[in-house]
């Protein structure tokens, strides 16, 4: 009994207690916690939690008592106190015991791990199919059951990273576009990468799957409540890995069916207003272009056109942007194979891509005077590569 | 810097050449030339003191990026080739050498042999060095900068979609490479041949059991890191397709590959600290080690499951379930002998006659802090768990525990602890105890808190962050900036020692000191043990 109040007063004992009491507060905080890991949004997501929890608090209680046992030492057996050093220097008794009892934690950690695991890579029978696919530095959505497929960017403007604006709540969080999903259905996501290897990461899901080039990941979620969920890219993708973030604005599957809907007839209108466009004059051109430009040339490009040296090739004076016109609206369709530039025939509509070719053609000093129109775009599309 | 104290110890030298055999050059050439392992220690030491201090400072660009939300100094590309080239340079030219040099000056002594068994390679595997890292941090002064696909260089990223410091960085890698195997062929040879007549495998030191040791894992691996940066070259410029799908190859291969070398790399950066701890802790609690044998045999284990383990770098990528699950359970099972090592040092404490002095205070700070980094470590096992913390600052946290309370701590140790051998002086013992407390504090606020912004979804790598981050982002980075300007103290009391200045060292130096190394004069003689000591019975 003795002993046991001396471990209790002990100030250093006390510290530990105190410590273990702390990390568990710290722990059992509100959800989105700034301190610890996400209880999230799914079924599968909560357990996640619920074995990091028990790992963790197995973690406090074997480094309280290994750590007491050796402050206890410390403060005890020291020279200063007059102590004489016990010449005693192995036990196979308590070798054995202590390689059997972690074995024993370790299994009993192991068995529910495990199930967890198995669940979560189970992504058969799914109700939909989103294909997720990554590339410098955007997401690509593809609903396989709908016609509709989008990019989503980064909406945070660049005058905020720059530190020229007050950043606003959801700096470097938010998108132009989320992807939309409905409640209560098992949807599978297929991931894969367009260029560099990606991860798309929803901490809310649980889920963190790499996007790889050429290869098809899988995993699934059953999304409990509707809510705006955020992640991000979690795979170093290069210069602007930081700036890919990911949105799933999550509804009811009523309100899910109305935004498929929508979105579908938002399509067939957007093509037929840019069917009957006909000629755009210079200022829409360079209007659009600059916008255009700003948004997905200039990571890399730079907002001055002069490129990175070494990294990204400056259009400031380029041959291809102010000499070979075709060549430059090849470029800009099709991409340059095995290098960081992308085809964006396929990203952008056709007026976009007249007015960031003319924006190109145009600004910083390129004053070629060239206009590119819409038809022209149209003509190199249907030509192919 | 490396003229000025050469001369001190050449002078320092003088005094003590009652040695007829001590013949050597003076000045460049001395260095240059040497093929005495003292001397190669001390090149290795001071060498990866430089290393530790530019790879520090780019930690420091690292942390000043991130003190603020925003981007502040750098732009994201040279941010990213600030993270790599940190790793890079403290995994291979800091932690690495520093452990070769303190197996140069110390494993002939602790065994009783007169050099290094390869004298003029042991010569090389040094020089190879310095010509590396002025390859490898050439680059940053190119157009397009250093490599910036992380120290991890993960295909594509590091092939088609790199510049052309790739070329000079797997060149480099090369020569690292190359002086990594020639040290561990000669520290196996030095231990296998020049044991002093009755030093027999289980009286060794557990430094040497666990510098065998790592030797093995080091030309067991090196080979293959050889080998993956050779295919991310021939990718990049030959048309090869080992890691690009187009061409029939795959990019999770590169990954495999890598992390084939990279997780007994691991534990090549942590062995030998385990070896120095289990010098540090007997010492000074007086007190023979508890379980010598159980010691080695966990350090063995350890190696062994390290080859079987990689895979829990990768567990998003995408593997098959049966694959996860196997990963998983070995990487569990590494627990259990890391544990053993542990409770055999507190067992060791039990019942001794403690004191406190530098080195056994770095001791047991390591105890504590690799411990969490290990318990880190048990907790990113679980794969499940492994989804969420991949990645993040949390994985940044565990491997800092591991690495710098780790591995660096132990060295430091190592240092206070041998310094009177190799210089003949005490170190200062205020000094010592001062960075201590500043090293102990400033670098628990700078990594335990990632732990907590990592689980709230920062990920790792990113040179901005959202709003939520900030405050403990800040926190980290004074912490950061303290850590470094601590090691500023470490740099004086070692220059100090180096210049002469303090009490003069008795060869005995510690009270509770065993073994061969603390029967020779402090300093220790330019050549010791011609003649073979004798060795008495235990250990």
């Amino acid at each position: 009994m003795k002993r046991y109040w001396l471990l209790l007063n002990n100030k250093c004992n006390w510290i530990f207690i105190l410590l273990v009491w702390s990390a568990g507060a710290i722990a059992n905080a509100p959800a989105g916690s700034a301190y610890n890991m996400t209880r999230g949004a799914t079924e599968l997501s909560h357990k996640v939690y619920n074995l990091h929890m028990v790992i963790f608090y197995i973690c406090c209680v074997i480094g309280a008592i290994v750590f007491g046992l050796m402050f206890w030492s410390i403060i005890h057996h020291r020279k200063a106190k007059g102590a004489t050093p016990a010449q005693f220097h192995g036990s196979l008794k308590i070798e054995i015991l202590w390689t059997a009892i972690p074995v024993l934690i370790l299994i009993a950690m192991a068995i529910p791990a495990s199930k967890t695991l198995i669940a979560m890579e189970d992504a058969s029978k799914a109700d939909m199919t989103i294909l997720v696919t990554g590339s410098q530095w955007k997401w690509h959505y593809k609903y396989m059951e709908y016609p509709i497929e989008f990019y989503s960017l980064l909406s945070t403007p660049r005058d905020q990273i720059e530190n020229n604006a007050a950043k606003d709540d959801l700096y470097l969080r938010d998108v132009d576009k989320p992807l939309v999903l409905p409640t209560g259905k098992k949807i599978r996501f297929l991931v894969t990468a367009d260029d560099v290897i990606h991860s798309w990461w929803v901490p809310d899901f649980a889920i963190k799957k790499d996007a790889n080039p050429g290869f098809i990941n899988e995993t699934w979620a059953k999304i409990e409540n509707p809510g705006i969920y955020r992640g991000q890219c979690a795979e170093l993708c290069g210069k602007d890995h930081g700036f890919m973030p990911i949105v799933v604005d999550v509804k009811t599957p009523e309100a899910f069916d109305q935004w498929v809907a929508e979105q579908i007839a938002e399509q067939e209108k957007a093509k037929a207003a840019e069917a009957a466009r006909g000629l755009m004059t210079k200022e829409e051109l360079m209007e659009l272009g600059k916008t255009i430009y700003d948004t997905r040339c200039a990571v890399c490009h730079q907002s001055g056109g002069e490129g990175l040296p070494g990294a990204f090739p400056a259009l400031k004076g380029s041959v291809i942007a102010t000499k070979d016109k075709p060549a430059h609206i090849h470029m800009v369709l099709f991409g340059k194979p095995a290098t960081a530039m992308q085809a964006f025939g396929k990203q952008l509509t056709a007026a976009e891509l007249a007015a960031v070719i003319t924006y190109e053609r145009n600004a910083w000093g390129n004053d070629t005077g060239d206009l590119v129109q819409i038809s022209e775009i149209n003509a190199a599309l249907s030509a192919g590569e | 810097m490396s003229q000025e104290h050469s001369q001190s110890i050449e002078s320092a030298n003088t005094h003590h050449a009652d040695d007829a055999h001590d013949h050597k050059p003076q000045g460049f050439s001395r260095w240059f030339y040497t093929t005495n392992h003292k001397d190669i220690g001390t090149l290795y030491l001071l060498f990866a003191l430089l290393m530790l201090f530019t790879g520090g400072s780019m930690a420091m660009v690292i942390r000043a990026e991130l003190f603020q939300p925003g981007l502040q100094f750098v732009d994201p590309h040279f941010f990213n080739q600030m993270t790599t080239v940190h790793g890079l340079v403290m995994v291979f030219g800091a932690i690495m050498p520093t452990f070769v040099g303190l197996a140069n000056w110390m494993v002939p002594m602790m065994i009783g042999a007169p050099d290094m068994a390869l004298p003029r390679m042991n010569n090389w595997s040094f020089w190879l060095l310095p010509c590396a890292f002025t390859i490898l941090l050439s680059t940053l002064f190119m157009e397009g900068g250093a490599p910036a696909a992380g120290w991890t260089f993960y295909a594509p990223l590091s092939t088609t979609y790199s510049n052309d410091s790739t070329a000079f960085f797997v060149f480099a890698v090369h020569l690292m490479g190359i002086s990594s195997i020639m040290g561990a062929m000669n520290i196996i040879v030095t231990i296998f041949n020049l044991r002093a007549p009755g030093m027999t495998w289980m009286k060794l030191p557990l430094f040497v059991w666990t510098w065998i040791i790592t030797a093995f894992l080091l030309i067991a691996v090196m080979p293959v890191l050889a080998g993956v940066v050779t295919m991310v070259l021939t990718d990049k410029y030959f048309g090869t397709s080992f890691f690009n799908a187009a061409g029939g190859g795959d990019p999770v291969m590169f990954q495999h590959i890598f992390w084939f070398f990279g997780h007994p790399e691991v534990y090549i950066m942590i062995l030998p600290a385990f070896g120095i701890i289990s010098s540090i802790v007997p010492a000074f609690a007086r007190k023979p080690l508890f379980g010598y044998e159980s010691m080695v045999i966990a350090t063995a284990s350890i190696a062994f499951l390290s080859f079987i383990v990689w895979a829990h770098h990768m567990f998003t990528t995408g593997m098959p379930v049966a694959a996860e699950l196997f990963f998983m359970y070995t990487t569990m099972l590494i627990a259990v002998p890391t544990g053993v090592k542990v409770f055999n040092w507190v067992a060791t404490m039990w019942r001794g006659a403690m004191t406190f002095e530098t080195p056994m205070m770095f001791a047991i700070a390591f105890i504590v802090l690799f411990t969490i980094g290990g318990l880190s470590g048990l907790m990113l096992a679980i794969t499940p768990a492994d989804f969420q913390y991949q990645d993040t600052y949390f994985v940044v946290a565990h491997f800092h525990y591991v690495l710098v309370t780790g591995a660096l701590f132990g060295i430091i140790a190592g240092v206070y602890f041998w310094i009177p051998k190799w210089t003949g002086v005490m170190y200062s013992e205020r000094l010592g105890q001062c960075h201590f407390w500043c090293s102990l504090i400033s670098v628990n606020m700078l990594f335990f808190p990632m732990h907590f912004v990592g689980l709230a979804g920062m990920p790792r790598r990113i040179p901005d962050y959202a709003l939520q981050f900030a405050d403990m982002n800040a926190f980290i980075s004074i912490g950061g900036f303290l850590f470094g300007l601590s090691q500023l103290l470490f740099v004086w009391v070692v220059f100090r020692c180096i210049r002469r200045k303090g009490e003069k060292a008795t060869a005995q130096v510690w009270e509770g000191a065993e073994g061969l190394e603390w029967q020779v004069p402090s300093p220790a003689p330019y050549h010791t043990f011609q003649t073979p000591p004798e060795i008495k019975s235990g250990h």
